[in-house]
């Protein structure tokens, strides 16, 4: 299958392993004090799992895998928001499918579904705008979520909505942004994450630029990567070649499909509806200076949470929980005491089980019977 | 007659009485079925000549759309149950139907999905002996539903089931992999793709009969919901054996592996209306694979796995790295069949 087969011929992943092999010898890092490298994205996170490859690589490298699925680090207290809203008998809360199945305080959109709630799944903000079109005695909500990479989407649906002079749709903002939360990540104590595997999803609309400041300001290098085996087998390659040549730069292995820049539409669109101000709170990392994402006054009349002014809903985070510590490298999934027995991805406890892309729910799903 | 489907059709009087004459013994014809009584009588020398043992199953149909690529509800409901009766080693015989029909249903939808049925059992010679009509008010349920049953006869000598899967007997599949769960998916959640999808909806008995002359075949089933994976998982628990499955061997259409790729989806999960999953002593596993080859519905038949001793459903990526193959909590995709 083309734009696929290519990118997972056995004989390039075995060729990228030797080399990365080659390189780190080249390093003094051993299996005792491995050589650890974040992958900021779900994405990758899963296919590491999915194909093994870190069973590949020496011991002397180490994935953690971060923060980069909004599902996982979706609050307890923003669902319970939306079963709120969702529970009105004039509303229909559409949303992706991942985002309804995380529990929140009073059960998930599921449940809402469950108990009469109109909860629909959607593959696109689109569809939801559609739905609100055919439905002019329904108030329709989308429940919005998602790092740059579905932002662009939403700013240009609301775009849409109000051309189309749509009265009866609103969003529910919960988009993030990544960069504060890798700030906050490299500013705690005791992290010892050498480099970046940064996401290929959300650098096509952001580029490479945002990154600057991790390999300037907080010297760890940094390498823009695609999906599929070899793009994260290349994009390791490239970052060990940093750490053996002493360079610390911010690369883009995912050229074909990443420009430097971005895509510069998707960026007018998301600044002209999103403005990103404020402390936001997330699943498993705890409160985030600059990092709340909403509409700008000028699109508030969308705003779900003006419309239906649903209960702030704080919940903490349970401390038995070790997401936090997992996101951050000190600890693997299966040595959580939660992991497997409380937490599991049917009756997900803490932020990482919750969706299919978290570290503990690959772990989970990939691993389950060596923890 | 009334275009549209009323709660008279179902309530016992004269609508009801009309409806079933011109929709069902119309279409279903046989002669078990013409006697017009409460029940079918079965001829139990007929069914002692063919076999020591019956084999008995039911189904109910709730699938979304009602019509798709290479199916309808009523093809289903045949296929279905005529596949539960079949992977035992039965030949299958005869069927009820129960429909539930949704009040306001068009007349017209209604035919036409008898006359799948009714094409379907005639083609695979299964008689439709006897059969019930409900119609409740609009919304109760959403426009049709059916239940089927079926009977079929075990010839004497056909003793396939789960206890007898070994370590080292081979994991067979019929075809590829997910063909009607990728076609549901693309129909129902509009994803637009215009692909080469076509369910895989088809009787299996044909291809199954002649594996019956084949020894060492230890047992097979219909690769339905859950998928190929959720049948490793009760030969697993039913045998206590391991199951590893070779991931570069998996035969896949390239369609349908592009919606998995898209979706990040697993053809193993998804639903099949038309395959078996079997498992063979590796002394007999060409024989099998030859067998099922020699007719059409098992042309793409292949080696996929090994039972292993150590009890997990695993699956071995393509460099190699074995993992588990995790038994997904919930269905990804409910009504599809």
């Amino acid at each position: 299958m083309r734009f696929v087969d290519e990118y997972r011929q056995p004989e390039l992943v075995k060729g990228l392993v030797a080399r990365i092999n080659e390189r780190m010898q080249q390093t003094t890092y051993t299996a005792g004090h491995p050589l650890q490298i974040m992958e900021v994205c779900g994405g990758h996170t899963h296919a590491i799992f999915k194909f093994g490859l870190d069973k590949l690589l020496p011991p002397s490298l180490e994935f953690i895998h971060g923060p980069g699925c909004p599902v996982c680090v979706l609050p307890a207290g923003r669902i319970d928001a939306c079963v709120q809203i969702a529970m009105r008998p004039e509303v229909i809360l559409c949303t992706f499918g991942d985002a309804m199945r995380v529990p929140g305080r009073n059960g998930s959109l599921l449940t809402a579904r469950q108990q009469g709630a109109d909860v629909r799944m959607v593959w696109s903000p689109l569809d939801a705008l559609a739905i609100a079109k055919q439905h002019p005695d329904r108030l329709v909500v989308f429940f919005a979520i998602g790092f740059e990479t579905t932002m662009p989407a939403s700013a240009m649906t609301l775009q849409q909505a109000r051309a189309d002079g749509v009265s009866n749709f609103f969003l529910f903002c919960q988009h993030i942004t990544l960069m504060p939360t890798l700030k906050s990540l490299l500013s705690q104590p005791d992290v010892r994450i050498e480099g970046f595997i940064a996401p290929g999803h959300v650098s096509m609309v952001i580029g490479q630029q945002p990154y600057a400041y991790i390999s300037d300001v907080c010297h760890k290098p940094v390498v823009v990567t695609g999906f599929e085996p070899t793009d994260i087998l290349q994009g390791l390659l490239m970052l060990c070649e940093q750490y053996v040549d002493g360079r610390c730069t911010v690369e883009n292995q995912y050229r074909r499909v990443v420009p430097v820049e971005g895509n510069l539409l998707a960026q007018q669109a998301m600044d002209e509806v999103f403005i990103t101000e404020g402390a936001s709170e997330w699943r498993g990392l705890g409160v985030i200076d600059d990092s709340l994402v909403s509409l700008r006054p000028d699109w508030r009349s969308y705003d779900a949470e003006l419309r239906f002014q649903p209960d702030p809903q704080p919940v903490a985070d349970d401390p038995r929980a070790r997401c936090g510590a997992v996101l951050t490298g000190r600890c693997k999934p299966a040595d959580c005491p939660l992991f497997g027995g409380v937490c599991t991805p049917e009756n997900a406890f803490g932020a990482l089980m919750v969706s299919s892309e978290g570290a503990c729910a690959a772990w989970y799903q990939y691993r389950r019977s060596e923890a | 007659m009334n275009k549209q489907i009323t709660l008279a059709q179902g309530n016992g009087g004269g609508a009801m009485q009309t409806l079933i004459a011109d929709v069902f013994i119309n279409a279903f014809d046989n002669p078990l079925l013409a006697t017009g009584e409460d029940q079918a009588r079965l001829p139990l020398s007929e069914l002692t000549a063919a076999g020591d043992r019956l084999a008995f199953t039911t189904d109910s149909y709730v699938v979304d759309p009602l019509f798709f690529p290479g199916g309808d509800i009523g093809k289903l409901a045949v296929c279905g149950t005529a596949n539960d009766l079949a992977v035992s080693g039965a030949t299958p015989r005869w069927l009820s139907c129960g429909f539930i029909l949704e009040e306001g249903l068009p007349l017209e939808t209604l035919k036409t999905v008898v006359r799948s049925m009714a094409d379907t059992a005639r083609n695979a010679g299964i008689q439709i002996i006897t059969g019930d009509t409900k119609v409740v008010p609009r919304g109760a349920v959403d426009k049709l539903f059916i239940n089927t049953a079926g009977l079929g006869v075990i010839p004497r000598g056909v003793e396939w089931g789960v206890k007898a899967i070994r370590p080292g007997d081979r994991i067979l599949i019929s075809g590829t992999l997910g063909d009607h769960g990728a076609t549901i998916l693309n129909l129902r959640e509009n994803l637009g793709m215009e692909a080469d999808l076509t369910s895989d909806c088809a009787v299996l008995a044909p291809l199954i009969a002649p594996l019956r002359a084949i020894p060492g075949i230890r047992t097979l089933r219909d690769a339905t919901r859950g998928g190929v994976t959720a049948i490793l998982h009760e030969f697993c628990r039913g045998s206590g054996c391991g199951m590893q499955v070779d991931e570069a061997a998996l035969p896949l259409k390239n369609a349908v592996r592009g919606v998995c790729e898209l979706l990040g989806l697993d053809a193993l999960n998804f639903a099949n209306e038309g395959k078996i999953l079997l498992m063979v002593d590796p002394a007999s596993e060409q024989a099998a694979l030859q067998a099922m080859r020699q007719h059409p519905l098992g042309r793409d038949a292949a080696t996929i796995g090994e039972v292993t001793g150590d009890g997990q459903v695993r699956l071995r990526g393509i460099y190699g790295v074995s993992r588990v193959l995790d038994l997904p909590h919930d269905e990804p995709l409910p009504r599809i069949c």
